[in-house]
């Protein structure tokens, strides 16, 4: 099997992005904010959500997380846990580009 | 119903039932509709837009093949312009120059391309179209260029399930984001082809390690979706999810069904968009509601835990093999038809000395008996 692309690791330095096949839609039927991927849709927490929006492709993984510390008064490095886990996991299925 | 109605996610739009391929496993209804039976532009516009009114999320436009609808680009910008997420499904050949790009333009979202092989003498044979290989990966390429995310989908059966490592070397070399390796469900064209579709226990075996071993291997470079083959099943699918419980899909004259095959099952009656609102087709028509939820439910389902997992599976499986539509699905190590679904699969083996010559190929007038009736 021929792999020409490699799997992306999150590091504090990435600025993830949302692929061109992935979008926020907030859905007036639902009263809720939904994830669109293909044959996927998925219905993020607040936590979850607020990680996807600031996944701009400017921002880096090291300033979400300061950022994410602040709004929820948390301590750091549990919202750097959170948030390293969280990216990779949509990393590796596809949803968010490191 | 026992619980509150939820409103639709998702729907298939088969915009048209023409296409220049002629797989023997469509899953298309053996009686095609042509051209000037498909709804109109302006149609199709107030349906998608009642349809995100209603709560859908999700469009997957589909056929036949979508692209030879001329008017394409306007119904993604319509779907976009509601925020509408659009999945084109395509087959990939003869779409003219420049229209990709505007599609993307339009504001499509996901493009899937289908391969019938991932060689180019399986493609072409399967897909009964000489040199539709080479033109599906020119569509991958003009996909990519324009900025597209790509699924490839794979339909396995016997004719080709040997080639899934070659499907995947396949995705990964057109840089797809993901692949769908779907083992043909039979019904429609597939259920009329099924002895010279089926594969054998073993090759299903073999291929279920390989798409497992790949799905590890590529993490975060490619997504594998398998689709299962029912025949070799211990418990069935939740068919769309369940019945008219998140998706419905729209046929070419409008006419709204909870699947693609539902049609088959003769007891029910469907009801056209423009007859009725989609809203009320979707609460009110009596075939929606006819195996909604679980209040339909007989023994083994009634009682079973799974019963809102797989929500008693499909039903058009159960009307084509137990011959009654609201039996648990055959696929179900708990229905009492279980092992004809075994026995199907030694009969095929059996038979397997038919050429490929036999396959019944998807065509617009003719019979499901394999004659061809220009009356249809």
């Amino acid at each position: 099997m021929t792999a020409p692309r490699e799997r992306a690791i999150v590091s504090l330095r990435s600025a993830p992005s949302l692929p061109r096949h992935v979008r926020i839609q907030y859905d007036p039927v639902r009263l809720a904010f939904a994830v669109l991927a293909p044959e996927k849709v998925f219905w993020p927490n607040d936590i979850s959500l607020d990680i996807l929006r600031r996944c701009d492709g400017q921002s880096t993984v090291e300033r979400i997380i300061a950022d994410l510390a602040a709004d929820y008064d948390a301590d750091p490095q549990d919202v750097a846990d959170d948030v390293i886990a969280f990216l990779q996991e949509w990393s590796d299925k596809l949803l968010v580009k490191l | 119903m026992s619980k509150a109605l939820l409103p639709p996610i998702g729907m298939l739009a088969e915009l048209t039932h023409r296409c220049p391929l002629q797989c023997p496993y469509c899953s298309n209804p053996l009686e095609l509709l042509k051209a000037n039976l498909e709804l109109d532009t302006r149609t199709w516009l107030h349906l998608f837009s009642q349809a995100a009114d209603l709560g859908v999320l999700q469009v997957h436009l589909s056929g036949g093949e979508p692209t030879l609808r001329r008017d394409l680009e306007q119904l993604i910008a319509g779907l976009s312009a509601r925020g509408v997420y659009t999945n084109l499904i395509t087959a990939g050949v003869g779409i003219a120059e420049g229209r990709i790009e505007a599609f993307a333009e339009a504001g499509l979202d996901h493009l899937q391309l289908s391969f019938q092989g991932a060689r180019p003498a399986t493609t072409d044979r399967i897909g009964n179209h000489w040199g539709s290989h080479e033109k599906k990966l020119e569509t991958a390429r003009r996909a990519r260029a324009a900025g597209l995310s790509l699924t490839i989908n794979a339909p396995v059966h016997r004719h080709n399930i040997e080639e899934v490592p070659e499907f995947i070397d396949l995705a990964l070399s057109l840089g797809a984001e993901r692949l769908e390796i779907a083992n043909v469900q039979y019904a429609g064209w597939a259920l009329a082809n099924r002895s010279l579709l089926m594969p054998d226990r073993a090759a299903v075996d073999r291929q279920a390690d390989i798409v497992a071993a790949a799905q590890e291997q590529l993490a975060g470079i490619m997504t594998i979706d398998f689709v299962t083959p029912d025949y070799f099943a211990i418990y069935p699918k939740p068919c769309m999810g369940g019945w008219a419980r998140d998706a419905f899909m729209v046929a070419p004259d409008g006419t709204v069904l909870p699947c693609h095959a539902a049609q088959t099952i003769p007891s029910l009656r469907f009801e056209r968009f423009g007859d009725r609102s989609l809203a009320e087709i979707w609460t009110d028509s009596p075939a929606f509601n006819a195996f909604r939820g679980t209040e339909w439910m007989r023994e083994p389902c009634r009682s079973c835990e799974r019963r809102e997992v797989d929500w008693g599976g499909c039903r058009c499986q159960a009307l084509a093999i137990v011959g009654d539509a609201a039996a648990t699905d055959p696929a179900c190590i708990k229905s009492t038809a279980h092992t004809r679904m075994a026995a199907l699969v030694d009969e095929t083996r059996r038979s397997k000395t038919a050429g490929d010559d036999a396959f019944i190929y998807r065509r617009i007038g003719r019979d499901f008996d394999g004659s061809y009736n220009p009356r249809r």
